[in-house]
């Protein structure tokens, strides 16, 4: 939580202000100018042509389709209970790469940061071949459940957490691990369980990285698409989610598809924002 | 810790700005490279054409040595968006004329020439575990069906096959083209999919068919055109040429096609 390279009687805004200072006063060598504005254009002008080409006028219309509208409540449900399910399972699983120490514990690390990198399609593929009818464990909860999990919301959910949960995982265990434990020490000292810790020192002192982790984690679930349309299909109201809406929906009704954009892209400015926020209240937390 | 979490951060932000290049990436549709060599043609063809033409592309260049085929298979369409948002196909042989007229209509192609027809079946798993015996049985709610987008040709060719019948269908999913619901099928994650019966015969013993009755059936025409903005327009109207000849047809009428 301390940081190394300002005093810490500083706020966060007034470090960020001396920052900006200094960087202003240096001029940008040419060498270096010239690709960086390119490289601004490149990552802007897209954006910008989804900008002009929104059918602003028609917003609401292209937007009130039954279809539209069900891939938007099922996005927002199924990334909600990702996030959810996650910080259950996750943030344990974070505490245990950060504060505890067995054989292969660097292999689990690996693994478990593996669908960061994991082209989201392939996860997909992996999903189904696991959980699918005939799959080595969904065949059994087939025969003795009766439960067929692809083509259901909750293969949306599952391929979302699949793909999303790392990104609290790592966001936890890294603040874990630089978090001070002299605080839980103390509190063992004087005589908490160590669930109590957990629950009434750790949790708090990582609370502003929990709730960054669980933003990234919602976004990445909300934005979702390889692993979803391999694993769970597609269907209208059940399996069909924002981004699969947008890419069939530009096949048929361009506009649709615009205009589903423009909410997958102003939730990620608001989440941009939101990440912002929580920086600045985790360095200025002492 | 505000470092790492920053450096989190930053990785996950390039990996929310990644969802949609690795979105196009998992589509069986978007991948062609523009034909840079004298006598490379690109053929942006319908999924259900999949084994045929590439097949035909083969033999083409064995009988016009020095030119190469490149094939894009992928939903009629898909393609037909992507040729007139201005993908680079030099041919497009699409699974309904009204795919092709969107690409004629928008100046992309013309005069496209009819060169097969294909009719529908339906395809189950080996062990048929719904016990599948006809097309009316698709509309049980315990049997799991499969079907195409409903803009995809192998889509609208169902649904007409269901208004034949009588029934209403209600799928588990609707996927990207004809060869996705074969391999839903062959998977076994579906009990039914509704796919051409060239897709059938293609398949071999990976899947089982269940004639609809010709009554019941509907079919589809396959046009075929050059596409205007081609680089290769001679070699391009050579393959046309080719998939129209006697050659061409055998090919076709061997994988299960009708003449149209």
């Amino acid at each position: 939580m301390v940081t190394r390279t300002a005093p810490s009687h500083l706020t966060a805004r007034e470090r960020a202000r001396r920052t900006a200072r200094g960087g202003a006063s240096r001029s940008v060598p040419a060498p270096l100018l010239a690709p960086a504005l390119i490289a601004v254009a490149f990552l802007v002008l897209p954006l910008a042509g989804l900008l002009i080409r929104a059918p602003w006028g028609h917003l609401r219309a292209a937007l009130s389709g039954s279809d539209a509208t069900q891939a938007l409540v099922l996005s927002l449900w199924t990334a909600t209970v990702t996030t959810g399910i996650s910080l259950v399972i996750g943030v344990p699983l974070a505490w245990v790469l950060a504060r505890s120490s067995f054989p292969g514990q660097r292999l689990l690390r690996a693994l478990v940061t593996l669908p960061l990198v994991l082209p989201p399609v392939v996860g997909g593929v992996a999903l189904l071949l696991a959980f699918s009818r005939v799959g080595f464990v969904g065949r059994y909860l087939d025969d003795w459940f009766g439960l067929t999990i692809p083509f259901t919301p909750l293969a949306v959910v599952m391929a979302e957490t699949f793909v999303a949960m790392p990104f609290l995982i790592i966001t936890v265990e890294g603040a874990l691990r630089s978090a001070d434990q002299g605080f839980e020490e103390a509190a063992a000292t004087l005589g908490a369980k160590r669930m109590t810790v957990f629950r009434r020192v750790t949790v708090p002192l990582v609370a502003p990285s929990l709730g960054a982790g669980a933003v990234l984690c919602w976004a990445r679930a909300l934005g979702e698409f390889g692993a979803t349309i391999t694993f769970a299909g597609s269907f209208p109201g059940q399996t069909e989610t924002m981004p699969i809406a947008v890419y069939y929906a530009l096949e048929t009704d361009p506009n649709t598809a615009i205009a589903l954009s423009l909410v997958l892209l102003l939730v990620s400015v608001m989440v941009l924002v939101s990440l912002r926020d929580r920086w600045l209240r985790g360095g200025s937390l002492q | 810790m505000r470092r790492s979490t920053i450096a989190v951060a930053g990785l996950a932000v390039v990996a929310l700005a990644g969802c949609s290049s690795s979105s196009s990436s998992s589509t069986p549709s978007a991948s062609t490279s523009p034909s840079a060599s004298t006598g490379s043609i690109t053929v942006f063809a319908a999924a259900s054409l999949t084994g045929t033409f590439t097949q035909l592309g083969k033999q083409f260049e064995t009988a016009h040595p020095g030119d190469t085929v490149k094939f894009s298979f992928g939903p009629s369409s898909g393609l037909a968006t992507e040729i007139t948002s201005g993908a680079p196909a030099d041919v497009f042989a699409s699974a309904a004329t009204a795919n092709m007229d969107q690409v004629v209509s928008a100046g992309d192609a013309s005069n496209p020439q009819n060169f097969a027809k294909n009719i529908m079946e339906v395809a189950v798993p080996p062990s048929n575990p719904a016990k599948v015996k006809s097309v009316n049985d698709l509309a049980k709610k315990s049997v799991k069906v499969a079907l195409c987008q409903p803009q995809v040709p192998c889509g609208v060719v169902a649904a007409e096959v269901f208004k034949n019948v009588g029934i209403t269908v209600k799928p588990v999913t609707l996927q990207a083209d004809v060869k996705s619901v074969l391999t839903q099928v062959e998977l076994g994650n579906v009990d039914a999919g509704m796919v051409y019966v060239t897709d059938v015969m293609s398949a071999g013993t990976k899947v089982k068919g269940v004639a609809i009755p010709a009554a019941d059936n509907a079919s589809t025409l396959y046009p075929i055109a050059t596409i205007n903005g081609s680089k290769q327009k001679s070699e391009a109207e050579a393959f046309v040429a080719y998939v129209l000849s006697p050659a061409g047809q055998q090919v076709l009428t061997a994988a299960g096609f009708e003449k149209p």
